[in-house]
């Protein structure tokens, strides 16, 4: 790109990150058991991404695009709902 | 249409904050070193007596008064620091932040010899050792023209075709303490000069932006370009910003001030005060016969090459004088910037590097009537400065 | 007068971090940030010191970064803040922007160490600004090496264990105590494994108009050496210890928020970490006693500040 249509000073509009897929970073990926699963929204006060969508009523589901495989839903889910599956 | 307030007989630093104060700036952060101490005193002055509109950060080190000044200037306030030699070589890293994040910082250098050994007395070596960082660099020869460079810088630096820190230059010690008469201008002609800035990528939860992103060898280099290319500009744009000071002040110095270069074969090229102690011998050789002219460089970078060129182009014999070392190098920095702009431009004529006033030592006008006849000699060109007035 | 943290459900929807940043999986940091973030008001202003969070967070033309955010260098997050409180506070006077609350994200690195000197000076002159030190007890940006904020003991790369040295000699500088005698207004820690403390401590540091400090243990799974699935776990485990004990300092007056009263054994939470297996070694029994006692005489120390404060001392009303 020249330099004409960069950004002036590499200012950077917030929250593009989401354009840049990590999905490639996991070797297992998280799913939830949606008739064990509360609503308790443990799960993403703890993602670090966050690749867990929030919906109406407590309801969550996971962003699987920006989903890096961590385990941490897992561990800590109190109803153990989610369980971490090996990708193919 | 000179709109005069009073005439004061202002210090140097006092001219600073005075300029300060009247163009409105909204943070002044600053940390006292000597000989710049006069300004933060004077600014706290203004503070106490409800003088000041701004908020007056008194940081912790340079190097912090520089950053804060930073994020100042991100959120599109208007931003004032100022330091000297120990102070700017601490901040140095920030200097470099701050241009390449394209704020319009403005900051006063009374420069000071570095340390070791450590002196307080004045040479260029601080800003010197600072030129490569992306920042406007001006020159001033005495105390009015500081002022009314201060507050054209805050118009040049925020221009939109610019958007590049901006430093006003002036020896410590022989300007920033000397008392020299300065024409004040009403602060209604300032303001109106300057107007409030408008910067537009600003720290605003309305439209969250992100400033101080890393880059990547695929991207560096194009922004650095970006800051190339407004250094560029800032070209046409100060003289426009000087056009239209010119018309509310009657008051006007240009990129380059030329005394009787036009007629002259021997022509002295110097930045700083010592400028006009160097006329003052150039006109006492004119007058027995000598056919010699000086010209000051008074913005530094962008560099007025193509101003150099008119006026040194047919001169047999160019002297550079530097106050400031680079040891090891086959000429001084300003010399380095001549001889580079005088080759690229076709032009073939000798330039002599001369460094002088090392550490505040005095350049007087018989030295200078010396220097011109070391020139003449001819012997004085080559690899390496000649170090005047050096004790040998 | 700060909103209580009521539930999860309740927290804004306003994500301030968005996904695709280039944190490792299971990184603390990250955690801590959305975190602090989820408590505060949705017009806050955040600077980042250099470290983990900021390169990951902020990679051109990618931003992670819901909120307006500035970087520029390691050691000075904390000047940069003051400016622009200082900025908006001049504009605000002029009518000409609104002052928001102000938080500084700096690594322990940016904190302890390079960093220590712009934050003294900002808390010195009273800059209205909230400062998380999420600590990774380490260098851990350019690749684990030790800081002020290492623990006695651990493993960096430039704390190696050999046959001369196990670790760490140092212990790690005790970082509240130095803010706490700034006499900022208030001061506390926080884990990320008990959120309603810690989003309570952020709302509270936010209703004061000065500087406010908030030291957050974020446990690294690269550096401690542990599975990226356990990094809530480690936090929990290190406040169940006491290891990294939950307090606050409130008009100087000291309080533990959640107090341990049966400690885990500390071995519990070293064990999980490789970055201190070699403690488990008979050779370095000794230094596991020093680690151990250091954790008890800690706890103690703030059981007895806790006492003596509360008389000393009016805590400010609520």
């Amino acid at each position: 790109m020249s330099w004409k249509e960069l950004n002036q000073a590499a200012v950077v509009k917030g929250g593009t990150s989401k354009d840049y897929i990590v999905s490639g970073w996991r070797v297992n990926k998280p799913v939830i058991d949606e008739k064990k699963c509360t609503n308790c929204l443990i799960c993403w006060v703890y993602c670090p991404e966050p690749a867990i969508l929030r919906h109406e009523g407590g309801k969550v589901t996971i962003d699987y695009d920006h989903c890096k495989g961590c385990g941490i839903c897992e561990t800590e889910c109190p109803p153990k709902a989610i369980t971490m599956v090996r990708e193919p | 249409m000179l709109e005069t307030l009073r005439v004061s007989a202002l210090q140097g630093d006092e001219a600073v904050a005075e300029a300060v104060r009247q163009c409105d700036v909204d943070v002044v952060s600053a940390y006292p070193i000597t000989p710049q101490t006069i300004i933060v005193e004077k600014l706290a002055e203004f503070v106490a007596d409800g003088k000041f509109r701004g908020e007056f950060i008194p940081v912790e080190s340079e190097h912090s008064a520089l950053s804060a000044a930073l994020g100042a200037s991100a959120t599109g306030a208007r931003v004032f620091t100022a330091t000297s030699s120990q102070g700017l070589a601490y901040l140095h890293e920030m200097l470099y932040n701050v241009s390449g994040m394209r704020l319009p910082i403005v900051m006063a250098v009374a420069n000071r010899a570095l340390s070791a050994p450590l002196v307080l007395n004045a040479d260029h070596s601080d800003m010197m050792g600072s030129r490569d960082s992306g920042w406007i660099q001006l020159y001033a020869e005495n105390v009015e023209e500081i002022y009314d460079r201060t507050i054209q810088l805050f118009k040049l630096s925020e221009d939109p075709r610019v958007m590049l820190p901006s430093a006003i230059n002036f020896e410590g010690f022989i300007l920033s303490h000397d008392k020299e008469r300065v024409r004040l201008f009403k602060e209604e002609a300032i303001q109106k000069f300057l107007g409030r800035p408008r910067i537009k990528d600003k720290l605003d939860p309305s439209n969250p932006l992100t400033f101080g992103a890393i880059a990547t060898p695929d991207t560096y280099y194009e922004f650095r370009m970006q800051q190339n290319e407004a250094m560029k500009n800032a070209l046409a744009v100060f003289d426009e910003v000087e056009e239209e000071f010119e018309k509310f002040s009657g008051r006007r110095y240009g990129a380059v001030d030329s005394y009787n270069t036009d007629k002259a074969d021997t022509i002295m090229v110097i930045n700083g005060s010592a400028a006009g102690t160097m006329r003052a011998a150039a006109r006492e050789l004119n007058a027995t016969g000598a056919k010699v002219g000086v010209l000051a460089v008074k913005l530094y970078r962008p560099f007025p090459a193509e101003q150099l060129l008119s006026h040194l182009g047919h001169a047999s014999t160019v002297i550079t004088m530097d106050r400031s070392i680079s040891p090891g190098a086959p000429a001084g920095p300003l010399a380095e910037d001549v001889r580079s702009t005088l080759h690229g431009g076709g032009v073939d004529n000798l330039v002599m590097s001369v460094v002088y006033g090392i550490g505040g030592r005095d350049l007087s006008k018989e030295d200078g009537k010396k220097i011109f006849a070391l020139a003449k000699e001819g012997k004085s060109f080559g690899t390496a400065p000649v170090m005047y007035g050096v004790k040998s | 007068m700060y909103e209580q943290v009521k539930g999860l459900k309740d927290l804004t929807t306003d994500e301030p971090l968005s996904p695709g940043h280039r944190l490792c999986p299971g990184c603390g940091a990250s955690i801590v940030v959305r975190q602090v973030l989820l408590a505060a008001p949705n017009d806050v202003i955040v600077a980042n010191a250099t470290g983990c969070l900021e390169v990951s967070t902020a990679l051109y033309p990618y931003s992670a970064w819901n909120r307006p955010w500035i970087h520029s260098a390691f050691e000075n997050a904390a000047a940069v803040a003051s400016g622009v409180d200082a900025a908006f506070k001049a504009l605000a006077k002029r009518g000409e922007a609104k002052r928001h609350p102000i938080i500084v994200f700096g690594g322990d690195g940016g904190t302890y160490d390079i960093g220590f000197q712009a934050l003294s000076g900002a808390m010195e002159r009273g800059h209205r600004f909230l400062y998380v030190c999420y600590d990774n007890e380490a260098y851990m940006n350019t690749g684990i090496q030790r800081s002020g904020g290492t623990p006695m003991g651990a493993w960096t790369t430039t704390t190696q264990v050999g046959s001369a040295r196990a670790g760490k000699v140092e212990a790690k500088k005790d970082l509240m105590s130095i803010v706490v005698a700034h006499r900022v207004p208030y001061a506390a820690t926080a884990s990320i494994s008990h959120w309603r403390d810690l989003m309570t401590k952020v709302r509270k540091a936010l209703s004061y108009d000065g500087p406010t400090f908030l030291h957050v243990m974020a446990p690294c799974t690269r550096g401690w050496r542990f599975d990226s699935a356990k990094t809530v776990r480690m936090s929990r485990l290190a406040v169940e210890t006491r290891v990294f004990p939950l307090y606050e300092v409130e008009g100087g007056v000291y309080k533990i928020t959640f107090p341990v009263a049966s400690p885990k054994p500390v071995e519990e939470y070293l064990k999980l970490q490789g970055r201190y297996s070699h403690l488990f070694q008979p050779q370095n029994a000794a230094e596991l006693e020093t680690i151990k006692k250091g954790v008890e005489d800690n706890y103690r120390r703030l059981e007895k500040l806790s006492q003596l404060t509360a008389q000393l001392f009016t805590p400010p009303a609520p």
